[in-house]
């Protein structure tokens, strides 16, 4: 970060003049340095990705909804489900929380006025939208779009194999990407140290800020192995290096090892966002402080420490990996997880829980996630993940793993667009979009996990009559198309909330961090005044004065003490003179904790 | 700062006993290295802070009573609106095509990133538009 003891001229003017000159419209998007308009871009450009890469799902489960079908050549779906994966991965799930949500939440809930580094910031997302569209580009060239998988194993990945220019934007596309993310990371890690506002201490932070800065660390470590290892895929290809070709002395599994040491953290750089929100999600519509504050902060961290020694998981198969270490280490990231689910429930337990939109999304998401979760621990098994290595078994765990993010998604998004555009979603449309998207989900790919234990295999375009797979195959694209709908009822709700704005107001759902203090949407630099900050609640101190959580309440005699989310909270004064000092919370609003506790 | 050090030293601290477990069970190179960097990623930037937190008064941010004035002053220099970052994204994507269709659009990439970074740098010494 930047001090500077004098500023330069120009920002020393009257604030109020110069914000009203500010550009607008296209020249707003080229030039804006502003978190919360990179943020939003961020998010539109996502989701723009995320329609295309649904597109090309809905092509997949079209070729497989019959038998012997001749709807996409064996080479088109190659593409198809190459890319699919690629936009979902790279360009969807991960961008969306890091670079839209994170990027336009994380300030406002620190107190920043800004990024720490906001041109750098901007260059992120200019590099991400380059990338982006270098790697759509490979449609238009005269091979094809990348077709290898978006793992781009080596040797298929060589240049003998996948000949031709797609799969060389695909390469390039990827590292611009993985720049981008990196400076984002930076970005982060930089505001959550350095731009807090005073009084908020890193355990007063909102989880999700805990696991944003937890995330960025994590892209630290993952993006630049993926980067360089792309390099080298580069050299290979044009400049005859040999580093993952046998023919000069190269070992084509290394790619595997270098991949999956970013690969497999990625795939928590794109849950860990999702985690927060739904933690955030959980304790606002169950009106009741988070459950576990700080072994949920400990869990994170678990999560993302162990997820960075659990990449060879991916490579059992391969029989060079170190079976018992990677199995064990698989196994190991079940506790902290479990932890975090603990703690959801223990959130929601005897709150008044309120089914708006975003916490029906975070409830789908926890059970969505556990169907996914469990699998994972039951491929952590050497035996099990022989068995169904490359299978639909695999297809399917990572997709309602993936699907549980997508919902997740859909809660940040449905909980922060009052903050962001001053307007509210319709409740209605939103849970119509939810039950589609919990139930499409659920018969897309649950039959893929019995297609998989009859020995469907994976990234095949074509299956026979005889093999009894037509049934659950049609299952699962009668889901698909469920899926459809549900983010084609989205769509709906974006334009009627555009047309017939209902206004939000500041904080619609009652909520407690700091991003509901300031206007919807916020002004230039966020804040015009912050509220003190001396709880992990502050915007519900301010709000809801007479149910304050105390955090140095001291245990005075004859009072009941419970640990509420790392906050001592006194809960009922049984002394005579309990009017003065600390007051305790209605048990209205503290369903969980009144009453006896120990 | 001493929370911010302390995550970052966890960081070092427990690659730096998966790496040793790993090298000692494996033998194998390439994860062994990939440990060993995480481990520095942490250990190095986690035992800087915990040098300055030593060293330092703790800042309002670190301090569960501070008050919001006792945070007044300069809280940073935030750029305003400019072009830059979009030059410098262009030029960038234009020499990620070199890459991959020869050399001539490498001519313009360069250009423009070049041109992006001379902008940035003069746009800091005068402070740009809002």
């Amino acid at each position: 970060m930047t001090i500077l003891a004098d500023r330069p001229a120009a920002f020393d003017e009257s604030p109020a003049l110069e914000h009203a000159q500010a550009p607008s419209g296209f020249l707003k998007w080229v030039t804006s340095t502003d978190h919360k308009v990179i943020g939003k871009n961020y998010t539109v450009t996502a989701v723009i990705f995320f329609l295309l890469a649904g597109c090309m799902a809905m092509l997949i489960r079209a070729q497989l909804a019959n038998p012997d079908s001749t709807l996409l050549s064996q080479h088109t779906y190659n593409e198809m489900f190459t890319m699919h994966g690629s936009l979902m991965i790279y360009l969807f799930v991960g961008p969306v929380a890091f670079g839209g949500l994170a990027n336009y939440v994380v300030p406002l809930q620190i107190g920043a006025p800004d990024m720490a580094f906001p041109r750098l910031n901007a260059l992120s997302y200019w590099l991400y939208l380059g990338g982006g569209s270098l790697m759509m580009m490979g449609f238009l060239t005269t091979g094809s779009a990348a077709d290898f998988g978006w793992v781009a194993y080596a040797p298929l990945s060589n240049s003998i194999n996948t000949p031709g220019a797609g799969p060389d934007l695909w390469i390039v596309a990827l590292i611009l990407t993985g720049f981008s993310a990196i400076f984002t990371g930076v970005n982060l890690v930089s505001t959550i140290y350095y731009l807090r506002a005073p009084g908020m201490t890193m355990f007063r932070m909102p989880i999700f800020t805990w696991n944003m800065l937890v995330t960025g660390i994590l892209i630290l470590i993952a993006f630049p192995v993926f980067t360089s290892a792309l390099v080298m895929l580069w050299c290979d290809r044009h400049l005859g290096a040999h580093i993952f070709e046998v023919q000069g002395g190269g070992v084509p599994v290394l790619w595997q090892d270098l991949f999956w040491f970013f690969g497999h953290p990625e795939v928590y750089i794109l849950a860990l966002p999702f985690f927060g929100i739904v933690t955030d999600i959980i304790a606002v519509f169950s009106r009741k402080p988070i459950f576990g504050y700080r072994g949920m902060v400990f869990a994170t961290i678990s999560i993302a420490a162990l997820s960075t020694s659990v990449w060879a998981h991916h490579m059992f198969t391969t029989g060079v990996v170190l079976l018992p270490f990677f199995s064990l280490m698989s196994y190991l990231i079940a506790v902290p997880t479990g932890i975090k689910f603990f703690n959801w429930i223990g959130t929601m337990w005897r709150g008044s829980v309120k089914f708006d939109t975003p916490m029906l999304f975070c409830i789908g998401f926890l059970g969505t996630f556990l169907v996914g979760g469990v699998t994972g621990i039951l491929l952590a098994s050497p035996p099990i993940d022989f068995a169904t290595h490359d299978t639909y078994f695999v297809v399917a765990h990572f997709h309602s793993v993936v699907m549980a993010l997508v919902m997740g998604a859909f809660a940040g998004f449905f909980y922060w667009y009052p903050k962001m555009t001053g307007r509210m979603l319709r409740e209605g449309l939103g849970k119509a979009t939810f039950w589609f998207m919990f139930i499409g989900t659920n018969v897309t790919f649950d039959p893929q996990y019995l297609l998989g234990l009859k020995g469907s295999p994976r990234r095949v375009a074509e299956y026979a009559a005889s093999e009894g797979f037509t049934t659950l195959n049609r299952i699962s694209s009668a889901g698909a198309v469920l899926l459809f709908i549900s983010v084609a009822i989205f769509l709906v709700n974006l334009v009627v909330s555009w047309r017939v704005p209902i206004p939000a107001g500041d904080n619609p759902w009652d909520a407690s961090s700091l991003e509901w203090a300031t206007s919807s949407p916020p002004p230039h630099h966020n804040f015009l005044k912050i509220p003190p900050i001396r709880s992990q609640r502050p915007v519900w101190d301010q709000n809801h004065p007479e149910h304050r959580i105390l955090e140095h309440a001291k245990p005075r005699f004859g009072g009941l003490l419970a640990n509420a989310g790392g906050s001592t909270v006194l809960l009922e004064d049984l002394s005579a003179d309990g009017d003065e000092g600390a007051e305790g919370p209605g048990s209205d609003d503290y369903g969980g904790t009144g009453g006896p506790v120990l | 700062m001493k929370v911010e050090s302390y995550v970052l030293l966890f960081v070092g601290f427990f690659f730096g006993c998966v790496g040793l477990a790993y090298w000692f069970l494996s033998s194998e190179d390439a994860g062994s290295v990939m440990l060993l960097g995480t481990f520095l990623l942490g250990s190095v930037p986690g035992f800087y802070y915990l040098w300055w937190s030593r060293r330092m008064r703790p800042r309002p941010e670190d301090d569960p009573n501070a008050s919001l004035e006792d945070g007044a002053g300069v809280v940073g220099a935030f750029p305003g609106s400019s072009i830059w970052p979009f030059v410098l994204g262009f030029g960038a994507t234009f020499v990620a095509l070199a890459l991959v269709f020869g050399a001539w659009t490498l001519g313009v990439g360069l250009f423009l990133a070049v041109a992006a970074l001379v902008g940035v740098i003069y746009e800091s010494r005068r402070g740009g538009l809002v």
